[in-house]
Parts: structure tokens; C-alpha cells; sequence
């Protein structure tokens, strides 16, 4: 039933596209036309006012006051990289960092206004800023909105004044309280509010009471996000030379499983690992991600995934900006974008991001969501055959009926183990069946899909 | 420089009144020695590998053959000894062979003249000999020329077997002992070698120059252990040359001539052989009456096989054809052998038309202590493969066996004469072939008496080796286990007596014997079982002792012993590459241990793992591995997921590399964590 629905997806591709492929041993076929009509925009403000201790993030502490340049390179290479997709229409806007409530509300609103301009930018589109609650943050959010923002995602990332200080965050617990009271005045029902646990010295029972505080003044979406030590951070240093402990690893599983259960009873439905809603709130950006969309990445480190039809590509590629604001600037200026690095996806590598990504989602992957980019093979027939899968649907960890292939909820907090097998399971089930002759629309791939 | 040297060194020769037309000769031999000697660490490759060197060097035997001169027949059997250097590590043979060497114009006198003899990088490297070499001398003492034959044997006891073959090529030994550190365990077993073979020992003390050297305690030490008179000894330096004349005075003076006649028929002892890649196999041999020459019909007692001799001649060190070698003379022989078998250690070579009675042969090597040999990668096998044939080419002391592991794949099974055994031929695999291996842990020939007359009849006797704990027999089925011991010797200074012996008792020895050989050292002797020393016991030794002690051991038959198969479970399923047999005294610690190991080298699963040691169906040790409660990564990644999809698929491909046991997944690491032997 699920294959049936196959030749309807190719007949509409465009005959140019089926040119393009048709008759080479190419390996990997053209993605399916309803997936390259559209993408999100993720776009990437650098600067920051100050490093937090935490933080590997790709971002600056500006020298000069460059928001002008910033804002026309930006627009700059929006336009380059839209142009380059042939996108009709863009989903959902994030603006991402960094800190962008740094940048100007005028800069949001130029980038948004040239994304309308060549492209479709629904009115009901989301888009988003990442929002640090400081009082400065606070005075500019009416102008943001003006500027086009209809979601905020509060970076409050703990209610206790002496972790922000450990963290090295730039607020209060209190100014965070104000900033989340005044979005929710602005952006009713649309305001995200991201807390961090594992924090050095946190113990579960002081996690379980600042949730429910938060609880209290939170609107209705919330991200969970596990302190993790990344190499080069001044916590990573201080960890490592014994000066500032985090929690063992077991009590950071404790923590994840009560705040999943709190949010529960709170009416939050965790609709991904670290995700939360209320009242359906769901982040419309970050799904598309998981749920293998494509994506235009802009600013300096900023990461894409789409098909670069203007460009003549037929498959779907990985791209990277380059990651320096003044070098991303000067290439910008140069040649319209500052792309620094695009790896041609192949089939099998396609598939396996959409089964990464869309395995995190609490409902997982559906049959034609998968049937998107594997026509060929179906869920069933990929997985439904090893022991090994096998073993983890008994064990009640997975599972794959008429819905699709999802994790349940013991499942999902062990995702990190099941994924190397679903993965070496993909590929095995990949590389054995050459693709299938689809006399259907007249190709003839008979090529396996190998990547390399 | 080095040429003036060598024309320095023949004029010395020519006083030695050699013909004329010898030292040209010996002009054109130097150089080309020099210059071999200036890259003497890569000889060894060299010899082997590249064909334009060593077809120079067959260009150049050619044209020594139209020259020959060097007439062996002046050296009728009074005028010949043979001799070699014995003595503990480190404490100056090979320094002392590289002076004879010098002063006998052998090779010439340079600095880089740093144990000739050592060819192998190994052996600079550790300061060994692993195979002896022969060098011949012409030694001028009272008008007279001597023909010396000295045989460098190698110092340990995992080579005793070839120090036994080089003795019975000579009629003398040199005992060295460092006139500071004094008599150390290896002295007393060569000394001991040398005594029951009844050659004559000269005591040499080296290292005189030494601030510490105390020449005459370490006299007394000689006299009291050895029961030789402290005037024999001769104190020297090897390193500066000092009192070295004297050295070779006492070989002419107190080391008897061979007994042998060259009107004898022709018989030769096979007392050593290399492979060489193209003349096949080389022979070094001892004649023990009459003469061989080139272009003689040669049968192999052993195999009674003919052969033609293509190429005789002296080493010196290195080959040196000659027309004939003759009664009491030590040399090679080339005659058209293809493999190292056909010149069997031990064997007597004779006239095809003069048979003689074969000499008595050796022993053959018996491995002691085994282990697994794996290759890193099992792309690796066929690489590994010819380079254990290679080496075990030149050394037919090593056994070898094919094995399997579910874990570690196909691999060997290799017999070594001991633990340092085991050790340079292991550094000899990566240094000279650069092959990786996993070596596993070490483990010792156990012996079974079966009880069964079924058994019995299947394996055709009632005694049975075990090599490998997988076949280990029932309880049930046998009498009794047996397990090899071993006589250790132990010499430290008494200040650590207390800690030797707790030690020693913990590894189930018993003490048969201690004395004092001068007011401050001990020499203890110890009966051993094998398995208590094969691992880690040298090492224990030497930290406790300050690196004081020194230890040896001669092999000492097989005892009966109480031991048991312990079986590894993860998750209640036996680890088949993990069965051990152990004595039932040391089964917990060593379950613990390896239960230990494995805990931290399995990474944690969805599930919890029992990691277990179990004998029949007893568990006695256990360590849990709990399950993971959490492995999800608790982030997002704004766009950026190449990182994590990295790491992923490394995962995934590090699964399919893992060992099966049950449900729980077993990295090869975890199999070589426990497996091998512990780095030092």
C-alpha cells in the first residue's frame, strides 16, 4: 500500500529535474519535488556580550559596532543561498546564536523582508528569536516583534542566581522572571523557555523545585538541555583540574526522568528528547529539522541541508558556512555567500539523517514520511527483519507497527544505544538490494547506492 | 680515517708473518668492512632484503676463491681452541668479544665498534644475545699462531639451549662477572652448564675501572659458589682494554686443544644454521675429525641425505671462504640445503664414502611458556604469517601452532624456550617484519593422567599435554594434574631477604636452599611452579629488590597439582577465550581479577551484565556492569548534526567488529584487556 503511492511522488517531478538523472548510473536519485519546494531559514547572529563557561557555540565578543555590514551580508546571503534552492516558500524562520536579541530589531526585520521578497513567507510562518533575558534583551522585545518575531525562546537555563554566575550567564533569576512575563504579553502562547540540568553541584531534589517554579511562570513550551562538558570551555578545564563537580552520570538519568515526569503532569507532552508543549505549541522550526525538511543555513557557521537546484544539484547537500563573522563577512561581500564546505549526500547518508533526526521525535517516524525518501524500501522491510531490532521491539524499547517506527517512552531516554544498530541495519539493507528498475516513470537506476 | 686504520691494523698482520699475498687481501676485506660497519645497525635488513648487497658479497666470495691462500692446514688441532664467553646480562661479554676481536685484527679497532656480534637490533637494543655467533681469531703468542674460536652465547636462560650448543663446540668458557655488581643468578647457571660439560672456566672480572668495582670481594664470591681459586681470576677492563692480552693468553695457556685428528675420517657437529634468502641454508659447524673441502659428496646423519659442499669457510665474523676446513676447526658449510630442517641442530654431517657413527646430538628445545599471537587487523593475518615463518626460520626453538579466537580471530599458538624468549621475538616480529600483534598472556604445558582406559586408548597414552584450557579433562577422567616446575635462583642483597621470601611463598614456591656468598648477598633457591613466574613475577622482583635481585631458572620436570578449569560468564554464558586453568588456591584471585578487568573494558549496555567466574557450577567471583539509564543526548543542534552523526556511525561500525556472547556485546579491546599481559 505504502509503495503504491511511490509513482504518484516521481511522476511529479519536474522533466528537467528527470533529465538531469535519467540514464546515468548516478547512485542517488533526485529528492522528490514536494520536498524541494520548501525549507526553513535558520539564520546566525555570532556575537555575544560575554562567553559562558559552558558554551562551544560558534560565537564572538564583537570588537566594533559592525551591525550594518552584519545585516547586509546577512540579507545578502539569504538571497544568494534562496536563490540557489529555488524554494517557493520558506516554513518557518529561526534566528539563532550567539545572542541575537543583540542584533537590531531593524536587522530581523530586513532579513525577513528579503526573504518575502523573493520568496513565499506566509503570514502564519514561525518565526523565532533566541531571547536573552536581560533587561536590555526586555527593552527591545516589542520592537522584535514589530520587526516580524511571533515566538521567543527564553534562554533562562536555571532559576538559581549562583549557578547563573557559575554558568556565566550575563542575568538574574529575577530579570529572567520579567523577560519571560513580558514575551508571553507579546507572544501569547508562543513563548519557549530553555532550562539546562546537570549543573554543577545540582542535586534532584533542587532540579524538582526549580522545575515547578518554573512551572508556575512558564508559557507553553519548554526545551530540557543536559549541561554537557564540551572540550575547550572554561567548565570543561575547571572539571577536569577537580576545581567543580557535575553530576555522575546516573544522577543526571534521574534528573532527565523527573523533569519528563513533572512536565507530564503539568500537561506538557514531550514530543522530543528535550522538547515540551502545551496546548500543541510545538516548535514548528525545530520539527522540520527532525523531520528531514530542508534547511538554508545563513551567517558565519550557520549549517544547511537542501538540494542546490539553481545550481543544477540533484541531490541534497550538507553545507557549512565559514565559522569566522570577519572572514564570512569579507566572502560574503566577495561572492554573494560564504559557503565553506558542501558534501553531496548520498542516498544511504540521506536516510540515515532522517532516521537520526526523526527517531528523536516522540512519534517517530510514520510510513510516508519515510516513504519520502526511501520509496524503494519500507520501514518494514528495513528493519522489521534482524534480531537484533528485533530484540529491542520485544524488550519494549521500539516500536514498529502501521503508524511507523518509534521509540516508547522507556525507549527514548536509551535512544543513544538503539541507534547504532538501526543505523548498521540501514545500511546493511541498503547496500545488499541494488535499487529496483521503476519501469513505472521510465528509470532505469539499477545502481547501488553506495556512498563514495 | 678508517682506511689509515686498516692499513694501520695490517701492518700488524703482516708482522704476524701471513703471506703477503694474504694482507692484500685482507686490505680489500677491511674496507669493505668499514664500510659495512659504519651502517651496522641496518646490516641485519640489509642481508636479508636487498638483493644488490648480498649479490655483491657472492661477487666478491667468487673472487676470493681465485686467491685463496689462507691455508686452514697450519692449524693442525694443538694450535686451534675453541672457546666461548658466558656470563649474566649486561655484564660485558659481547664488549669483550668486540676487543678480542680488534686485537686479533679481525675487524678493525673503531669507536663504533659496539658488540660486533649483536646483530640483531634487538640485541643492541637490549643488550643481548639472542643467537650465538662464531668469529674465528689468529692469535700470535710465542712465535706461534693460534687459531681461536669464539663462540658469543646469549646471557639468559630462555637460551640456554643455545649457550648448551655452543658449548659443545668448545673445550673453554669465559665466566664474566662484573667486578661490581658480582655473581648474579645467570652466572650461577652458566657456570653450571659449562661445569657438568667439564670444560675448563677462566673467571674474568670486568668492569674494573668502575669506582664501585670491588674485584676482590666478587674473587671471594668466585671461590665460595664456584669453588675456584681466587689467582685464576683476571681482572680487566673490555671497555678500555685493559689486561685483555691476558685474556688470550689464558685461552692458548689453560684452555686444552680439541682432541681430534684431521687423519680421522671427516665428521662435523651442526651446532647452529641461519637461512639466508639466496644460498639457502647455512650451517655452522664444528669438525670433530679429518677435513672437508669443496665439491665433497656430505651426508646428514639424520636424514641420510647427500648434499654437495658448494662453500666452506671460516667467520670472522663475518664469512670468509677457505679451500678446506680441517680436525678442531669451526666454520660454515653451504651445500644446497633448501630448508633450516634438512640442517637439524645437533646433526652430524660425514663423507658420502667415509660413514661414521653419528655425535651425540641435543636435546630438542622444549617450548615452555605459550601464548596466543593474533594480528592487530585480520587483513594483517597473511603479513604476520610470512613473517612468523621468517623468523622462525632462524630460530627452531620456537614452536608453532595454528589457532583461532571466536574474539581475536585466526592467530598462532607459539612455544618459547621463556619469557625473554617470548619478549624478542616479539620486538623481533614488529622491529624487523613491523608487523602489530595482540600477544596474550602467557601460559604453561599442563599434564593430565587419565584415568579412563577409552581416553586412554583415543589419545594413545595415559599422559596428556594441555596447551590449550579449552580442552582441559574432566576431573572425572583423570588421576591426576600435573603442572612443570622450575628450580629458581635468586641472588640479592640480604637487606630484601624478607620481602623475596613472602613474595615467593605467595607464589607457592618452596624454599630448598639459601646461602651467603659474601657478608651481604643471598643466593636463594626456590622450587617454582612455572605458571606463579611466567607472568609477572620478574618484574614484582626487581621493584621490591630496587632492581637489586637478579632471577633464573632451569626447568625442574612436573609435579602434581590440584588444579581446576574456571570458566568466565557474562551474563551466565562461558567466555570461551577466557577459560583458564588455575591452581584452586589462586582460582579467586585470578576470577577476581580478570572479572575486574573485564568490567572496565566493557562499555555499559541497555541491560545489566553479571560478569562472573565460576569453577563447575560454583560462581566464585562476580562484578555487575550496571545498565545504561540514560544514553540520549539532551540538545539541539541548530542545524549541525554531522558531529553527532559521526560519532554514530562509528558506533556502528565498532559494532560490527564486537564478539557476541549471548546478548551482551564485547568489544575486541575488552578481549585484549583481559588477554594480555599486563604492560609494564
Amino acid at each position: 500500500m505504502i509503495r503504491q503511492t511511490f509513482p504518484g511522488v516521481r511522476r511529479a517531478l519536474p522533466a528537467a529535474l528527470r533529465f538531469l538523472s535519467g540514464g546515468e548510473t548516478f547512485g542517488d536519485e533526485p529528492e522528490c519535488a514536494d520536498l524541494t519546494k520548501e525549507a526553513s531559514l535558520y539564520v546566525h547572529w555570532p556575537y555575544c556580550l560575554r562567553r559562558c563557561s559552558y558554551c562551544n557555540f560558534n560565537k564572538y565578543i564583537p570588537r566594533e559596532n559592525n551591525s550594518h555590514v552584519m545585516t547586509d551580508c546577512l540579507q545578502r546571503e539569504t538571497e544568494t543561498l534562496l536563490q540557489l534552492s529555488q524554494i517557493s516558500s520558506i516554513t518557518s524562520v529561526f534566528f539563532g546564536g550567539g545572542t541575537p536579541s543583540l542584533a537590531h530589531p531593524s536587522t530581523i526585520a530586513a532579513i525577513l523582508e528579503t526573504v518575502s521578497r523573493q520568496v513565499k513567507l506566509p503570514a502564519s510562518a514561525e518565526v523565532t528569536l533566541e531571547v536573552n533575558p536581560t533587561p536590555m534583551g526586555m527593552s527591545k522585545l516589542e520592537d522584535f516583534c514589530r520587526a516580524g518575531v511571533n515566538r521567543l525562546s527564553i534562554g533562562v537555563q536555571s532559576l538559581q542566581d549562583n549557578d547563573l554566575g557559575v554558568l556565566g550567564r550575563d542575568h538574574t533569576s529575577h530579570q529572567a522572571l520579567e523577560v519571560i512575563e513580558e514575551a508571553q504579553r507579546l507572544c501569547p502562547g508562543r513563548v519557549s523557555v530553555d532550562v539546562m540540568f546537570g549543573r554543577p553541584r545540582q542535586s534532584v531534589e533542587s532540579w524538582e523545585k526549580e522545575l515547578s517554579d518554573l512551572l508556575r511562570v512558564c508559557d507553553d513550551h519548554v526545551s530540557l538541555y543536559q549541561l554537557t562538558l564540551e572540550r575547550g570551555t572554561q567548565l570543561f578545564k575547571q572539571v577536569q583540574q577537580g576545581e567543580v563537580t557535575v553530576p555522575a552520570e546516573d544522577v543526571m538519568a534521574e534528573m532527565y526522568q523527573c523533569a519528563r515526569r513533572t512536565l507530564q503532569q503539568n500537561g506538557f507532552l514531550q514530543y522530543e528528547v528535550s522538547n515540551f508543549a502545551r496546548n500543541n505549541a510545538v516548535s514548528h522550526h525545530n520539527m522540520s529539522y527532525w523531520r528531514g525538511k530542508q534547511y538554508i543555513g545563513v551567517g558565519p557557521g550557520a549549517h544547511g541541508r537542501f538540494v542546490p537546484l539553481g545550481d543544477g544539484g540533484v541531490v541534497r547537500e550538507a553545507r557549512t558556512q565559514t565559522l569566522e563573522p570577519d572572514v564570512w563577512i569579507h566572502e560574503v561581500q566577495q561572492r554573494g555567500h560564504g559557503t565553506r564546505r558542501k558534501i553531496q549526500l548520498c542516498h544511504l547518508q540521506l536516510l540515515e539523517e532522517v532516521l537520526v533526526m526523526g527517531m528523536r521525535m516522540t512519534q517517530g517516524i510514520n510510513h510516508n514520511h519515510w516513504a519520502l525518501f526511501s520509496p524503494q524500501m519500507n520501514l518494514q522491510e528495513v528493519f522489521g527483519t534482524t534480531s537484533d531490532v528485533h530484540q529491542l521491539l520485544q524488550k519494549g524499547y521500539l516500536i514498529l507497527d502501521d503508524r511507523g517506527l518509534r521509540c516508547s517512552w522507556d525507549g527514548l531516554v536509551l535512544l543513544d544505544s538503539m541507534l547504532p544498530a538501526l543505523l548498521l541495519e540501514l545500511e546493511t539493507q541498503i547496500q545488499q538490494r541494488p535499487q529496483r528498475n521503476h519501469s513505472a516513470d521510465g528509470q532505469t537506476q539499477t545502481a547501488n547506492s553506495q556512498c563514495e | 680515517m678508517l682506511l689509515e686504520k686498516a692499513a694501520c691494523s695490517d701492518r700488524k698482520n703482516m708482522a704476524a708473518s701471513l703471506f703477503r699475498r694474504v694482507s692484500q687481501l685482507k686490505v680489500y676485506r677491511r674496507k669493505i668492512h668499514s664500510h659495512s660497519l659504519s651502517c651496522a645497525v641496518f646490516r641485519h635488513r640489509w642481508m636479508k632484503r636487498l638483493p644488490v648487497v648480498s649479490g655483491s658479497f657472492r661477487m666478491f666470495s667468487t673472487h676470493t676463491d681465485k686467491q685463496e691462500t689462507l691455508d686452514l692446514s697450519k692449524f693442525p688441532a694443538d694450535k686451534i681452541r675453541n672457546f666461548c664467553i658466558i656470563a649474566h646480562i649486561d655484564h660485558g661479554k659481547s664488549t669483550l668479544a668486540d676487543r678480542l676481536l680488534e686485537m686479533t685484527g679481525a675487524i678493525a679497532k673503531t669507536e663504533k665498534n659496539k658488540q660486533v656480534l649483536d646483530k640483531l637490533q634487538v640485541e643492541r637494543e637490549r643488550g643481548i644475545t639472542v643467537k650465538a655467533q662464531t668469529a674465528s681469531l689468529f692469535y700470535s703468542h710465542q712465535g706461534e699462531q693460534y687459531l681461536l674460536n669464539l663462540i658469543d652465547t646469549p646471557g639468559h636462560v630462555d637460551f640456554s639451549y643455545e649457550v648448551s650448543r655452543s658449548i659443545s663446540a668448545c673445550q673453554g668458557v669465559l665466566l664474566i662477572v662484573d667486578a661490581n655488581q658480582g655473581i648474579q643468578a645467570q652466572t650461577v647457571a652458566n657456570f653450571y652448564l659449562a661445569f657438568e660439560a667439564q670444560l675448563t672456566i677462566i673467571p674474568i672480572l670486568n668492569k674494573i675501572d668502575l669506582k664501585n668495582a670491588d674485584p676482590k670481594r666478587v674473587e671471594s664470591q668466585i671461590e665460595k659458589v664456584f669453588d675456584i681459586p681466587r689467582d685464576d681470576c683476571i681482572r680487566i677492563s673490555a671497555k678500555h682494554g685493559t689486561n685483555v692480552e691476558m685474556v688470550l693468553q689464558a685461552v692458548v695457556n689453560r684452555i686444552p686443544p680439541p682432541a681430534v685428528s684431521s687423519d680421522d675420517p671427516f665428521r662435523a657437529l651442526v651446532f647452529d644454521s641461519n637461512f639466508d634468502h639466496y644460498r639457502g641454508v647455512v650451517a655452522n659447524i664444528a669438525v670433530f675429525g679429518g677435513r672437508v673441502r669443496k665439491g665433497d659428496k656430505i651426508v646428514s646423519a639424520h636424514l641420510g641425505k647427500t648434499y654437495e659442499v658448494n662453500e666452506i669457510g671460516l667467520l670472522r665474523p663475518d664469512e670468509h671462504p677457505t679451500q678446506r676446513l680441517y680436525a678442531g676447526q669451526v666454520g660454515y658449510i653451504i651445500a644446497g640445503m633448501k630448508d633450516v630442517k634438512e640442517a637439524q641442530i645437533g646433526d652430524t654431517l660425514y663423507l658420502q664414502e667415509q660413514p661414521v657413527k653419528a655425535l651425540p646430538g641435543f636435546k630438542p628445545a622444549k617450548a615452555m611458556v605459550f601464548a596466543g599471537m593474533y594480528p592487530m587487523d585480520q587483513s594483517e593475518y597473511p603479513g604476520l604469517r610470512s613473517a612468523i615463518e621468517r623468523l622462525t626460520l632462524n630460530d627452531s626453538s620456537v614452536t608453532v601452532q595454528k589457532d583461532s579466537s571466536l574474539a581475536l580471530g585466526a592467530g598462532w599458538r607459539l612455544g618459547f624456550l621463556g619469557l625473554l624468549h617470548m619478549e624478542v621475538f616479539n620486538q623481533r616480529l614488529e622491529q624487523e617484519y613491523n608487523a602489530s600483534v595482540i600477544v596474550t598472556a602467557p601460559t604453561v604445558p599442563y599434564k593430565a593422567v587419565l584415568s579412563s582406559a577409552k581416553l586412554i586408548k583415543e589419545h594413545g597414552s595415559e599422559e596428556i599435554t594441555i596447551v590449550n584450557p579449552a580442552q582441559f579433562p574432566d576431573r572425572s577422567v583423570v588421576s591426576e594434574y600435573l603442572e612443570p616446575m622450575v628450580l629458581g635462583t635468586i641472588l640479592a642483597p640480604d637487606a630484601y631477604t624478607g620481602k623475596i621470601m613472602a613474595l615467593c611463598s605467595n607464589r607457592r614456591a618452596i624454599q630448598k636452599n639459601m646461602v651467603y656468598i659474601d657478608d651481604q648477598r643471598v643466593m636463594m633457591k626456590y622450587l617454582f611452579p612455572l605458571n606463579e613466574i611466567v607472568v609477572d613475577f620478574y618484574d614484582l622482583l626487581k621493584s621490591l629488590s630496587s632492581g637489586y635481585a637478579s632471577f633464573d631458572y632451569e626447568n625442574a620436570g612436573y609435579q602434581a597439582a590440584d588444579l581446576i578449569k574456571m570458566d568466565i560468564l557474562l551474563n551466565g554464558r562461558s567466555v570461551e577465550e577466557l577459560i583458564t586453568i588455575v591452581h584452586r588456591d589462586r582460582a579467586y584471585n585470578t576470577g577476581k581479577a580478570m572479572c575486574e578487568r573485564l568490567k572496565d573494558s566493557i562499555p555499559r549496555q541497555m541491560f545489566e551484565i553479571a560478569v562472573q567466574a565460576a569453577i563447575g557450577s560454583k560462581i566464585i567471583a562476580r562484578e555487575t556492569i550496571k545498565a545504561y539509564r540514560k544514553n540520549v543526548l539532551a540538545k539541539c543542534y541548530g542545524g549541525d548534526i554531522t558531529r553527532k552523526m559521526k560519532l554514530l556511525k562509528r558506533q556502528a561500525e565498532g559494532k560490527k567488529k564486537m564478539r557476541r556472547i549471548g546478548n551482551v556485546e564485547v568489544p575486541k579491546d575488552a578481549f585484549i584487556n583481559v588477554l594480555k599481559r599486563k604492560d609494564k
